[in-house]
């Protein structure tokens, strides 16, 4: 019977990791139902961006309150987490405090120490940010793209982190072999008072409690990454690092178009040519559901955390128009994310649900209102890339479906003419040098 | 205003065997739109002033292609694209300079990938490099303590990371360089951008232009100085909208330049 804990962690531990690793693998196979794209190039530049983006928090800071308060959360709760080696090698094997027996009394402390710090570092920032969502009530954090289950997923985190810190804490606090060493305990020592009254025995109830609730806590946040927001913590570095190199306003040529205004300008091509027995079937153009994305676009989805730093700097929705850049990512993960369940329900492959990203999540209006000034893209703090899913949804209306707005098509109509977006002759072009 | 411009052809210098330093890209507003063709003029008249070998396509030029690759056309930007790409790498066009950012951008960034490869520049980097080499001289006086706001076209800006340039230049007129609170990397949008320039906007509350020329407004400038033809004829609807344009004139770079240097 003594046994019995050991044995009920290691089955609650392994439980949660296989539930994790089940999760991983779904998230790669719905990424991977994007597009193949070449992002191989430029290693050291993309592990560059990862350092300084991702794990160097550059582009957080570029809003000092927000940021400040995101990097305190994000140290603590990566340092704290080194607590949680130790704490599953004491579930595992029954031991307490294996830390203490490895690093002895006075480097044990320090690390604890820090942690306690830390913990109430973390604490306070997480309670700003629930007060800048739910009684500053930022009006970025309150669009219409913000009600219902993302308002909840922020807040759900929020109340995660609280209880985990205050968890740990009382941990500390009413372990009683611990405080007698008198060491690392900065912060849980002001707590001991509240346990004063208390018997040997109810204290080291508290503890374990604490204990056991601390991990599975944690466990369960890990596994509740998937369903949420939260992916950030881990994919903002993939994200990072294949992020876009080049310039903001290069947009990528389409190599299908490109083989066909090839085939078009060759003077030996034969216009009236069958196509080949072999000849692969003519290529989408453009995007009107996720599998047309391509597999970046889609990591950028499920990495963005609805920050909404890029909706508030874009120009069409600060002047009140329907677009806004959170919802493209919000509406393409959970296109995503329905698309992931059709296929698990049709034992793992695809079947028309008579949907799309593209109408049924994205409307026209929303893709029209867009002037491609990339504000959104310069404001993701984990480079993601808004834009670029507007774009293709608009090459598929154009290229696909000749659904532009009837102006755009006056303007391709005299580029095609006569070379130019309006309607003048080519042969006028200069004649501005003879005006005075 | 002074003599004539002198503007040789790409065609008419291929045909007397030469081969100009820059071609200067004028773009379908700096041809056709009566507000840009006077800044065309005006860079023009700094060319001439600074006896640049520089020569335009002129009826050979076509639409880079921005505003159909930007409206989703990909198909007719490419078309555009490598036409275009055909008649420069026939006359063996190495050096490209533009008073667009949206040719800029089209010519730096995406017209490689199709076969074009030049240097391309913005024509306020290009006056910039005139300046330090002391092609042109500026004579501030005309500006001096005046206050100027820069407008930071997206397709200069955030598109290519360009916000020194005109910055310096307005600095070189002895002028007040005042920012808007939206600035730079965190510049607005003017609205015309994506090809917005040439639909209706969809419903809203404000219309883009207005926003900025709001945030304009607010640093009290006597001129809003641009870079751009587009932004320039959003900038000045907007200033028009306030009834604020007997105070405060919209001008491109090259036109301040210009008018300093009395050209």
């Amino acid at each position: 019977m003594t046994y019995l804990p050991n044995i009920l962690f290691a089955i609650i531990f392994v439980t949660a990791i296989v539930f994790f690793s089940k999760n991983v693998m779904r998230l790669r196979r719905n990424i991977k139902l994007g597009k193949d794209v070449d992002v191989s190039d430029n290693k050291s530049q993309r592990w560059k961006n990862m350092a300084k983006i991702a794990l160097g928090q550059t582009k957080m800071v570029v809003r000092p309150i927000a940021g400040l308060l995101h990097i305190i959360v994000y140290v603590g709760f990566v340092i704290i987490n080194i607590e949680v080696l130790e704490i599953v090698i004491d579930g595992v094997f029954g031991t307490h405090r294996i830390g203490l027996n490895v690093l002895g009394a006075s480097v044990y402390g320090f690390l604890i120490g820090a942690f306690e710090i830390l913990a109430v570092l973390v604490l306070v920032s997480v309670i700003v940010f629930w007060i800048r969502r739910n009684i500053i009530k930022l009006k970025r954090f309150l669009s219409n793209e913000m009600t219902g289950w993302p308002k909840s997923d922020g807040n759900i985190i929020l109340y995660f982190e609280v209880v985990l810190m205050c968890l740990f804490l009382i941990m500390n606090a009413a372990d009683s072999s611990f405080q007698g060493l008198d060491t690392g305990n900065l912060i849980s020592q002001h707590i001991v008072p509240w346990f004063n009254s208390m018997s040997p025995e109810s204290l080291h109830f508290v503890e374990r409690t604490a204990w056991w609730l601390h991990i599975v806590g944690i466990l369960i946040f890990l596994n509740y990454l998937y369903y949420s927001k939260h992916l950030h913590i881990l994919l903002a570095f993939p994200n990072t690092y294949y992020g876009k190199l080049v310039p903001k306003g290069q947009f990528k040529n389409s190599d299908a178009v490109t083989r066909e205004v090839k085939l078009m300008m060759d003077p030996e091509a034969d216009p009236f040519a069958a196509p080949a027995e072999d000849a692969p079937e003519a290529e989408k153009f453009g995007a009107s559901d996720v599998a047309d994305l391509s597999w970046v676009q889609l990591l950028n989805a499920y990495t963005c955390t609805e920050c909404g730093r890029c909706t508030s700097e874009c120009p069409a929705n600060q002047t009140g128009k329907k677009l806004s850049p959170r919802k493209i990512m919000m509406d393409t993960r959970d296109r995503l994310e329905e698309v992931s369940k059709v296929i698990d329900a049709n034992n793992g492959s695809f079947v028309d649900d008579g949907k799309q990203l593209l109408g049924d999540y994205i409307s026209h209006e929303e893709l029209w209102a867009c002037t491609s000034c990339n504000a959104c893209v310069e404001a993701c703090p984990v480079s993601i890339d808004p834009l670029s899913i507007i774009m293709d949804m608009r090459q598929y209306l154009v290229m696909e479906q000749s659904a532009a707005p009837s102006d755009l098509n006056n303007m391709m109509g005299n580029i095609e003419n006569n070379g130019a977006p309006w309607p003048f002759n080519q042969m006028d072009r200069l004649n501005w040098a003879q005006e005075q | 205003m002074s003599d004539t411009l002198k503007v040789p052809t790409m065609a008419e210098l291929f045909a007397a065997g030469q081969q100009p330093e820059v071609l200067f890209w004028v773009g379908c507003a700096g041809s056709f739109d009566d507000r840009a063709k006077k800044i065309t003029k005006a860079f023009v008249k700094i060319l001439n002033k600074a006896n640049v070998s520089f020569a335009v396509l002129g009826t050979e030029e076509s639409c880079t292609g921005d505003p159909a690759k930007r409206s989703g056309n990909e198909f007719l930007f490419q078309m555009q694209a490598v036409t275009n790409i055909e008649v420069m790498n026939a006359y063996e066009v190495k050096k490209v300079v533009t008073a667009c950012p949206h040719c800029f951008n089209t010519l730096k960034n995406e017209y490689p990938g199709l076969g074009g490869n030049y240097e391309v520049v913005h024509h306020t980097q290009f006056l910039k490099q005139l300046l330090e080499e002391g092609r042109i001289s500026m004579e501030g006086g005309q500006y001096k303590g005046k206050r100027i706001t820069f407008h930071d076209p997206c397709y200069l800006g955030r598109a290519n990371n360009v916000y020194e340039a005109p910055r310096e230049l307005i600095k070189k007129l002895d002028a007040e360089l005042v920012e808007m609170k939206n600035c730079k990397k965190k510049g607005l949008c003017c609205g015309a951008g994506g090809a917005q320039m040439f639909k209706e906007p969809e419903n809203g509350s404000k219309d883009v232009n207005i926003e900025r020329t709001e945030q304009a407004l607010e640093t009290q400038p006597e001129i809003i100085a641009a870079g751009c033809p587009f932004c320039n004829t959003m900038m000045t609807d907007g200033v028009k909208n306030k009834e604020k344009e007997s105070s405060i004139a919209v001008m491109d770079i090259a036109e301040l330049i210009a008018t300093a240097e009395d050209l």
